[in-house]
């Protein structure tokens, strides 16, 4: 069985500061790490590879050279491999662009039977990426997966070639869970609800140093300039704005007993002015 | 003339309340002279009619199972088909998972720009087309985008970042259906084979198992008041004052990431940049300092009250009311003031 894990390097949103002057953020290379969801989807890779050494990880990923490191992290986790999208010409991609390039990457180094993807990154913030990827492969997705299993019935299968067996997987939703059967191969999108992700073991670490990043440029992936980076994004960003602080924030000192009594005051007389309480019958309002 | 579509989706056989908002939405692009609005409704309603009560001009109605949501590319290659007949300038969906999974699929296959979870949006006034807007790295900035080649311009919009209109039953009521293509990819195929009748089965193979609500909330996402937590409660028990706060106010609970790490709430929980992103009209933050990856999560509520030890922690900047205070001698203290209320209706 054949598995691809999309990983994205991203900054470490505990770590972001913002430029008094200007309120954007700061970005450093030093505090780049994986994407924290895309953890999920190395995690829920890996189990399968647990359950069957048979199984094979490609970590994949697009970006600047030093987007390596995000892929050297995936092998120390446990990955077998690791490809990297590199080149000036994929500057810029919104998430179709991005999607079309690391699609066709998976479609030159697969067949895959599953395709692992974060339901997001923490600092695009799209959950994009995942379902478009599953469009230009022409597989069906399952987003926001919080837990799921093969088919016992397709232990066979899972010997044989990709494309063979089922899965059973169920979906984090707004207000619930939501149990869906896939066929495979199939793209799925995992979300934190998978439970904690392993750490890289030290043999893993020395062996991710050592491990040989295959690079992947416009050429290997028979693509045109047009179709990948700004240039063949369908979205362009006009304007970057700074939002208004619209807020004045009214400050209640609530460290004495009267204090506690005022800002509980406060905080009843705002729930019913939003209608979102009413005083129990036989009682006068507050 | 601007001919905007909704993606209406349905939950429970009904119509899902987050595509009025949709609605409310489409119909802002322009006087009724300037902006014809459809409602693309997708999987079985019962009240296709109650659409265009909220704002719609007509719906188009696809009413097979196949088409509520649960698999994108039976539902994409139906709205593709549609865009075979006329194709809308614009096309809106929820930032749901539903809405944010299918809408990417279209994006991929028609290839077409979509903007994701936007929280505004109008029509550049020279030029006509749509701009979205939406917060960017972490919340700090707030990117507009537009769609620079094909159409329809596409996005999907964070729930609760605008009011639904209200319902008018004296609006003409216009309802087509239109089938899903049979055969592979369409929803109207025989399926993946092992759905049970009555359950939906994609044409992809994908099968809808069953769906169960969490068992400690209603979920988050429709949530008009929430009570969220962080580390500040320093322990679960603590935590649990929370649920007790939202029992009585009729609300839900919300957590920081700390605090789903810690164990004290379940992920469906977590507010954030790694959990949900949300919008209620009130969002009371206990203990929480205000990390950017939180605020990113929540800074578009209507009003925001927080409650912390620390006055210097960034979520007091961000809030309305900030309340300095233990929580444990807070909370107690608010539990007791509301066991003279009840919810609202």
């Amino acid at each position: 069985m054949k598995l691809a894990v999309l990983v994205k390097q991203v900054p470490e949103t505990d770590s972001l500061r913002l430029d008094p002057e200007t309120g954007t953020v700061i970005r450093s290379e030093d505090t780049s790490i994986v994407n924290p969801l895309d953890l999920y989807a190395l995690e829920a890779a890996l189990r399968l590879k647990d359950e069957d050494p048979g199984v094979s990880i490609l970590a994949l990923s697009m970006g600047p050279p030093q987007a390596e490191s995000a892929l050297r992290e995936a092998l120390a986790m446990g990955c077998d491999e690791a490809v990297l999208v590199t080149g000036r010409e994929f500057g810029g991609a919104d998430t179709w662009a991005t999607s079309r390039a690391l699609a066709a990457a998976l479609g030159l180094l697969g067949p895959f039977d599953l395709v692992f993807c974060g339901e997001k990154a923490t600092d695009g913030d799209t959950g994009q990426v995942g379902p478009e990827v599953a469009a230009f492969l022409g597989l069906p997705v399952v987003s926001y997966v919080g837990s799921f299993a093969l088919d016992r019935g397709s232990a066979a299968d899972r010997a044989g070639s990709a494309g063979a067996g089922r899965l059973r997987a169920e979906r984090v939703l707004e207000d619930g869970i939501q149990t869906v059967s896939a066929p495979l191969p199939a793209v799925l999108t995992l979300c934190k609800a998978l439970g904690e992700p392993r750490l890289p073991l030290l043999s893993g670490k020395r062996r991710a140093r050592e491990a040989s990043v295959r690079r992947l440029g416009l050429a290997e992936l028979g693509l045109q300039a047009e179709e990948v980076g700004a240039k063949g994004s369908p979205t362009r960003v006009v304007k970057i704005d700074r939002p208004r602080i619209a807020r004045r924030t009214e400050v209640l000192d609530a460290r004495t007993e009267e204090g506690i009594e005022a800002a509980c005051d406060r905080i009843v007389a705002i729930l019913l002015e939003k209608g979102l309480i009413v005083p129990k019958e036989g009682r006068a309002g507050a | 003339m601007n001919e905007v579509w909704i993606l209406a989706e349905t939950k429970a056989g009904k119509v899902a309340p987050v595509s009025y908002e949709l609605l409310s939405w489409a119909r802002s692009l322009g006087g009724p002279d300037e902006v014809a609005v459809t409602a693309v409704l997708a999987g079985p309603a019962s009240d296709p009619e109650e659409l265009c009560y909220r704002g719609a001009d007509a719906v188009i109605h696809g009413a097979e199972p196949g088409l509520a949501g649960f698999s994108a590319r039976p539902l994409s290659a139906w709205l593709a088909s549609l865009f075979g007949l006329r194709r809308p300038t614009v096309l809106l969906a929820a930032a749901t998972a539903t809405g944010r999974t299918v809408l990417p699929y279209l994006a991929a296959s028609e290839g077409l720009g979509l903007t994701a979870d936007c929280t505004e949006l109008s029509l550049d006034p020279e030029s006509g087309v749509l701009l979205q807007t939406r917060p960017a790295a972490g919340g700090n900035i707030m990117a507009t985008i537009r769609t620079a080649r094909g159409l329809p311009q596409m996005a999907t919009v964070r729930p609760h970042s605008r009011k639904a209109l209200d319902r008018d039953p004296s609006r003409p009521v216009r309802v087509e259906r239109f089938a899903a293509a049979a055969g592979p990819g369409g929803a109207g195929g025989a399926g993946g084979g092992q759905g049970r009748a009555g359950e939906g089965s994609a044409g992809d193979g994908l099968v809808l198992l069953g769906e169960r609500p969490f068992e400690s909330s209603r979920g988050l996402a429709d949530a008009r008041l929430v009570f969220a937590g962080g580390k500040g409660f320093r322990k679960k028990e603590g935590f649990e004052l929370l649920f007790r706060l939202a029992e009585l106010a009729g609300g839900e609970v919300g957590a920081s990431r700390e605090a789903v790490d810690r164990g004290w709430a379940d992920y469906p929980c977590q507010v954030g940049l790694s959990g949900r992103t949300i919008s209620p009209e009130l969002y009371l933050a206990f203990g929480i300092s205000g990390a950017i990856q939180h605020l990113a999560g929540m800074q578009t509520s209507g009003f925001i009250v927080s409650v912390n030890s620390d006055p210097d922690a960034p979520i007091a900047a961000a809030s309305d009311l900030a309340v300095r205070a233990d929580v444990y001698e807070l909370v107690p203290a608010l539990a007791a003031r509301l066991e003279g209320y009840r919810p609202a209706e």
